[in-house]
C-alpha cells in the first residue's frame, strides 16, 4: 500500500484517532470531520472514551478515541478503520483490533520509550514487532521532535508545546486524505479565537504535519474521498445531544409555549443542559437542580405553569425520575424526559452505548402508568424526535420518553439547518372561553383523542387542582371509587393508544419482496440500514425497519410485521424490543441478534447474524 | 408578588376557598391554619387565578384541594422542587408550598435545603405536628430523642432537626414560627413572608390530635403561651409575660431571660428585635429557643431580601436575549455554527 504514488479514489473512508485521555484526540477528530463535511462527504462520528477524565498517563485504560467514516453512502463510523493515528503505545495496543488487516497505522515513534511501553505492558522494546505488524503499514512519524522544532521559537514551554501534538497528527491526516490545511486554519481560528498565540502555535504545527506528510512521504497515495449528492441547503456538523436541545427549540417556537429544562448532571446526557443553558440566548430556561428528581419535578411544575417543560437524564436518572413520571401520567401534564441510555444496571458503564432501557421506559413505574416512548434513529434524527416528542408532549397532554443512547448523543453528522417551514405548527390542546362559561373540568376530555384541555395558570375561571390522586372520570374531584378507578386506567391507556392516530405509519426499506425482515429501533439506524444494504447486495435479500415510535407502535407495524416469514429484531441488549414485538405478535417466531458489549454494532455482525439465522 | 394588591382589598376569604368541605380529623390544627390562609390571601390581594398552591403528601398536603386558586398536590417531598418549577417558569404567579415534618424535611429534606439556598421566591408553610398522621403515627425528623411511636416503641434514638436551624443552615433569609391555635400571629407571619421577596420558610407548630395530641400545648396553651413564648417584632423590645415583666438579655455569647428591673437588669438591657439584620448569629439563638429555658420565639425571626432565583435567571435571559438578539432557532445556529452550503 505504502509503495506507489498516486491518487487513490475511495467512496468511503474510516479515520480512528486515539491517544491518551488527555492528548486532544477528540478535537482532532472533530475538526478533521467538519472539515470533511465542509468538502462535501457525508460523515459518522464515534467518539469512544473512558469514564475517567484523565485516567493515568500512558496507561491501557486511559485510551480515548475518536473514529470517523466519511464519503458516499456513509450511515456508519465504519467497523474498522482504514488509518488508524495512535499516539503512544497503549493507544496502538488497545486500537489495533480497530483497524482492518489492510489499514495502515500512524504513530508517534518518539512515543515508544522504556517507560511508556512498560506503562502500556510491552515485553520488549519493539511495540511494532511484539504486536506482529507488517512495518509497511506503519508510518512512524517522530512526532515530538517535529513538534520541538516546529514550536522552538516560540516561547512556550515543555508542556504547552506536548498539547500541539494532537494538531500535528490531525496535519499527517489531513494531507493523507487531500483535506485543505485552510479550513483546519478556519475552524482552529473559531476555537481560539481569544487566544491568538494559542492559535497561532497550533497553526503552524497544523501546517509542519501536513508539510511532513507531502515531503518525507510523497511515495504514498493519497486519496480523494467521494462527494456525496445532498439537498441543497446550509449545513452544519451536529452530534445528537445538540440536536437534541436544538429540536425542542424548534418544537417551543412552533408551539409558542416557552422552553423549561429542569436537570442534572450525568453522563452522557449532560450535553444537552449544556447546550439549553447556552441557549437563554433563545429564552429557554435551562436549570440545574440539586438531583434527578428535582429535575424532572421543576419541569412538571413549569408544565403546570404553561411550558415545554424537558428533563433530560441517562438510565439511573430515569430509575430515580420514576415516581414523578407516575404523577405526569396522572395529572395528565405535557413533559419531554430525554434519556440518552447508557451501560447498566446501575453505574454499568457510564460512557458507553446500550439500548437497555426500553422495558424501564415503558414499565418503570408503579400503577398502570402508560406513557408514549419514541426513540431517535441517528445523531441528526434527535432534531427531529425531540420535535417529535415534544409536540406529542404538548398536543396529547402526556409524558413521553425520548429515548437515544450514547452512540448517536456523542456521534454527529452533517445536517442540513431547517426552515422554518419544515416543521409543523404545534397546537396545545387549551381550555376555551366557551368551555369556561359552560362549566368547564380539569378532566374533561376531547371526545376522540382523550386529550384533557390545558388550563395555564393566570386563566381567570380556570383555578383548578391536579394531583396524584385518582379523580372522578365526570366530575374530576378525587374519588376511591373502584369502578371508576378502572375506567380512568383506561381511559389512560386509550388516549395513549390514540396517539398512533398522529405519527407516520412505518416505511419498510432494503428489499421488500424478501420473506425476511430485519428490524432495528432507535440508534442503530446506520448498522442495520449499511448491513441490509450489504445482505441485497450480496445476494441474501432482506427488507428492513427501523422503528421510532415504540408506544404507541405505528398503525401499520403489526400488520406490516406478520407479512414477513422470518422477522429478525437486532438490538443492544439482551432481546428487550424482541419480547415487546412478541407480545403484540403471540405466536410469531421472532428471530433476535443482541449484543451487550458496551459498544455499537458491527454492520458485519449484523450481516453474519442474519445469515446465521437464515441457514438454521 | 409581582401581583400584589394590599390597598386594594377586592377579595374576601370566600374568593380563596372552594366547595370542597376539608377532610381532616375533627379538632386538627390544619383547619385553623387553612381559614388563617385564606384570609391572609384576601389581605394580600393577589388573585386567585395568579396563586398557586403546591403541596407534596401527607395530612397537611391535602391542602390545595380546599383552595379556590390554581394548585398541585404532588408526590411525597417534592412539592419544593414543583414549587421552584412553577416559580422559575412564571415569576408573575404567587406560589405556596404547604408541607409537614415529614414531607419536608425527612423525604424532602433535600428540596427545602435547596429551595433556601436558591432563594427562589416561594411561600413554604411547614405544618410541624412532629409525628406522621397520614401513616398513622410514626416519628418524624422533628420528634424530640426518645419519643414513643408505633415505630419507636421503645423510644427513638436519634436527634431531630430543629427547622429554623436547618433554615439558617441553608442560608435562608426568611423564617417565621406561630401556633396553629394563635390565629392573628399566623395570619400575620402568613402575609410577611408572602410579602418577602425569596424562599420564606414558616413554621407552624400544630397539633395532630390523634397520634401526637399536646405536643405544644406546654406552651401554645393559653395560660402558658405568655411565659413560654415570645412574640417578635422587628424594632421592638423582646419583652414577654403576662405583664410584658419579662426580657431577653445577651448573657455572654448566649442569650438570658430575666425579669426586668430585677437582678441589675433594666430596659436598656433588653435586646432589639433586627429581623433585616443580614447576619444571622442572634436571630438563630432567637429561633433555637426552645419554650423550656428560654420562651419560644414566635413571629418574624429573619426577613432580609435579596435577589431571588426566579428573578436572577429572568434577567439573565433577558440581558442575554438582548445582547444576542438571535431572531430564532435557525438565525442562532447560522451564526454560531461553522457551515456550508450545498447548491
Amino acid at each position: 500500500m505504502l509503495q506507489t504514488t498516486n491518487i487513490k479514489t475511495l467512496d468511503k473512508v474510516v479515520v480512528r484517532f486515539s491517544g491518551d485521555s488527555g492528548d486532544g484526540m477528540q478535537l482532532a477528530g472533530n475538526i478533521f470531520s467538519n472539515v470533511s463535511a465542509g468538502e462535501g462527504n457525508e460523515i459518522s462520528t464515534f467518539p469512544d472514551y473512558p469514564a475517567e477524565i484523565r485516567a493515568p498517563q500512558g496507561s491501557l485504560s486511559g485510551v480515548s478515541g475518536f473514529q470517523v467514516s466519511i464519503g458516499k453512502g456513509v450511515h456508519t463510523p465504519g467497523d474498522a478503520a482504514d488509518v488508524l493515528v495512535a499516539m503512544n503505545p497503549a493507544a496502538l495496543k488497545t486500537n489495533l483490533k480497530h483497524l482492518k488487516p489492510t489499514g495502515i497505522i500512524i504513530c508517534d515513534s518518539d512515543s515508544f520509550r522504556p517507560a511508556d511501553l512498560k506503562k502500556a505492558e510491552y515485553k520488549t522494546d519493539d511495540p511494532i514487532a511484539e504486536l506482529g505488524i507488517d512495518t509497511k503499514r506503519v508510518m512512524l512519524v517522530p512526532m515530538s521532535t517535529l513538534l520541538k522544532s516546529t514550536l522552538a521559537d516560540s516561547g512556550m514551554d515543555a508542556k504547552a508545546i506536548a498539547k500541539c501534538k494532537n494538531m500535528l497528527a490531525l496535519g499527517i491526516v489531513c494531507w493523507l486524505f487531500d483535506r485543505p490545511v485552510e479550513s483546519v486554519l478556519h475552524k482552529l481560528q473559531a476555537k481560539f479565537a481569544k487566544k491568538p498565540a494559542i492559535y497561532e502555535a497550533n497553526a503552524k504545527v497544523v501546517q509542519a504535519g501536513w508539510d511532513y506528510g507531502h515531503n518525507t512521504h510523497s511515495s504514498m497515495p493519497t486519496y480523494r474521498i467521494e462527494t456525496a449528492q445532498a439537498e441543497p441547503g446550509t449545513y452544519v456538523d451536529v452530534n445528537g445531544n445538540t440536536a437534541t436541545a436544538w429540536g425542542l427549540i424548534m418544537a417551543s417556537e412552533k408551539s409558542g409555549r416557552p422552553l423549561f429544562l429542569g436537570s442534572y448532571p450525568i453522563t452522557p446526557a449532560t450535553d444537552i443542559l449544556h447546550e439549553l443553558a447556552k441557549r437563554k440566548d433563545l429564552g429557554v430556561k435551562a436549570c440545574q437542580m440539586e438531583d434527578e428528581i428535582a429535575g424532572i419535578c421543576s419541569a412538571i411544575g413549569a408544565s403546570y405553569a404553561g411550558h415545554l417543560a424537558v428533563t433530560s437524564t441517562s438510565g439511573p436518572g430515569l430509575a430515580l425520575k420514576g415516581e414523578a413520571l407516575g404523577l405526569a401520567v396522572m395529572a395528565e401534564l405535557p413533559l419531554v424526559l430525554i434519556d440518552v441510555q447508557r451501560g447498566g444496571p446501575s453505574t454499568g458503564l457510564p460512557t458507553k452505548t446500550e439500548q437497555t432501557d426500553l422495558m424501564q421506559a415503558l414499565y418503570g413505574r408503579n400503577g398502570e402508568s402508560p406513557l408514549c416512548v419514541v426513540a431517535a434513529a441517528s445523531p441528526t434524527d434527535c432534531f427531529t424526535m425531540a420535535f417529535e416528542a415534544a409536540r406529542i408532549a404538548i398536543e396529547h397532554m402526556t409524558p413521553v420518553i425520548l429515548l437515544t443512547d450514547a452512540f448517536i448523543a456523542n456521534g454527529s453528522s452533517a445536517w442540513r439547518v431547517p426552515e422554518e417551514s419544515d416543521y409543523p405548527e404545534i397546537h396545545p390542546n387549551y381550555v376555551t372561553p366557551e368551555m369556561l362559561e359552560k362549566g368547564w373540568r380539569p378532566f374533561d376530555r376531547d371526545e376522540e383523542s382523550l386529550v384533557r384541555y390545558w388550563a395555564i395558570p393566570g386563566l381567570d375561571k380556570a383555578m383548578h387542582r391536579v394531583g396524584g390522586l385518582e379523580k372522578d372520570y365526570k366530575t374530576s374531584v378525587i374519588s376511591t371509587d373502584g369502578a371508576n378507578h378502572e375506567l380512568m386506567v383506561k381511559t389512560r391507556r386509550e388516549k395513549i393508544a390514540r396517539i398512533a392516530d398522529s405519527i407516520p405509519e412505518i416505511n419498510v426499506a432494503g428489499d421488500t419482496s424478501s420473506d425476511t425482515i430485519l428490524v432495528g429501533w432507535g440508534g442503530t439506524y446506520g448498522h442495520l440500514f449499511t448491513a441490509t444494504e450489504e445482505l441485497n447486495a450480496s445476494g441474501t435479500p432482506v427488507a428492513f425497519a427501523q422503528f421510532r415510535y415504540i408506544n404507541p407502535l405505528p398503525k401499520n407495524a403489526l400488520e406490516m410485521l406478520r407479512g414477513y416469514k422470518n422477522i429478525i429484531v437486532a438490538e443492544l441488549n439482551t432481546g428487550m424490543f424482541a419480547d415487546y414485538l412478541q407480545m403484540h405478535l403471540p405466536g410469531k417466531e421472532i428471530l433476535r441478534i443482541n449484543k451487550v458489549e458496551g459498544q455499537p454494532f458491527m454492520v458485519s455482525e449484523i450481516v453474519e447474524g442474519v445469515k446465521n439465522h437464515l441457514k438454521a | 408578588m409581582a401581583t400584589e394588591q394590599t390597598n386594594n382589598p377586592q377579595y374576601t376569604a370566600a374568593d380563596y376557598k372552594n366547595s370542597q368541605t376539608a377532610r381532616w380529623c375533627p379538632g386538627c390544627g390544619d383547619h385553623a391554619i387553612l381559614n388563617v390562609l385564606h384570609k391572609a390571601m384576601a389581605r394580600l390581594g393577589v388573585a386567585p387565578k395568579d396563586t398557586v398552591v403546591v403541596s407534596g403528601i401527607g395530612c397537611s398536603s391535602r391542602l390545595p384541594y380546599y383552595m379556590n386558586t390554581y394548585g398541585m398536590h404532588t408526590i411525597h417531598g417534592r412539592a419544593a422542587a414543583i414549587a421552584t418549577g412553577v416559580k422559575t417558569a412564571r415569576p408573575d404567579l404567587t406560589v405556596w408550598q404547604i408541607s409537614g415534618d415529614g414531607d419536608g424535611l425527612a423525604i424532602g429534606g433535600n428540596h427545602f435545603i435547596h429551595a433556601l439556598r436558591r432563594n427562589i421566591d416561594i411561600n413554604i408553610l411547614l405544618f410541624n405536628n412532629k409525628i406522621y398522621g397520614l401513616t398513622k403515627g410514626q416519628y418524624s425528623p422533628t420528634s424530640e430523642r426518645g419519643t414513643v411511636s408505633k415505630s419507636s416503641p421503645y423510644g427513638t434514638t436519634e436527634d431531630p432537626f430543629v427547622p429554623a436551624e436547618l433554615c439558617f443552615g441553608a442560608r435562608g433569609n426568611f423564617f417565621a414560627r406561630s401556633f396553629d391555635i394563635a390565629l392573628d400571629t399566623t395570619q400575620e407571619v402568613m402575609v410577611a413572608a408572602a410579602r418577602h421577596k425569596g424562599a420564606s420558610v414558616v413554621e407552624v407548630l400544630q397539633n395532630c390530635v390523634i397520634f401526637n395530641n399536646g405536643i405544644h400545648s406546654f406552651m401554645s396553651d393559653k395560660e402558658q403561651r405568655a411565659d413560654h413564648t415570645i412574640h417578635l417584632r422587628h424594632g421592638e423590645k423582646m419583652l414577654f409575660g403576662k405583664n410584658n415583666e419579662k426580657g431577653i438579655v445577651q448573657d455572654g455569647f448566649g442569650l438570658k431571660a430575666v425579669v426586668v428591673g430585677e437582678d441589675g437588669y433594666t430596659m436598656d438591657d433588653v435586646l432589639v428585635h433586627d429581623a433585616h439584620s443580614e447576619d444571622y448569629y442572634l436571630q438563630m439563638q432567637l429561633a433555637m429557643m426552645d419554650g423550656h429555658r428560654l420562651p419560644m420565639a414566635i413571629g418574624v425571626i429573619r426577613d432580609v431580601n435579596t435577589e431571588t432565583y426566579d428573578q436572577a435567571v429572568s434577567r439573565q435571559v433577558d440581558e442575554v436575549k438582548h445582547r444576542k438578539n438571535y431572531a430564532n432557532l435557525r438565525d442562532m445556529i447560522l451564526r454560531t455554527s461553522e457551515s456550508w452550503e450545498v447548491k
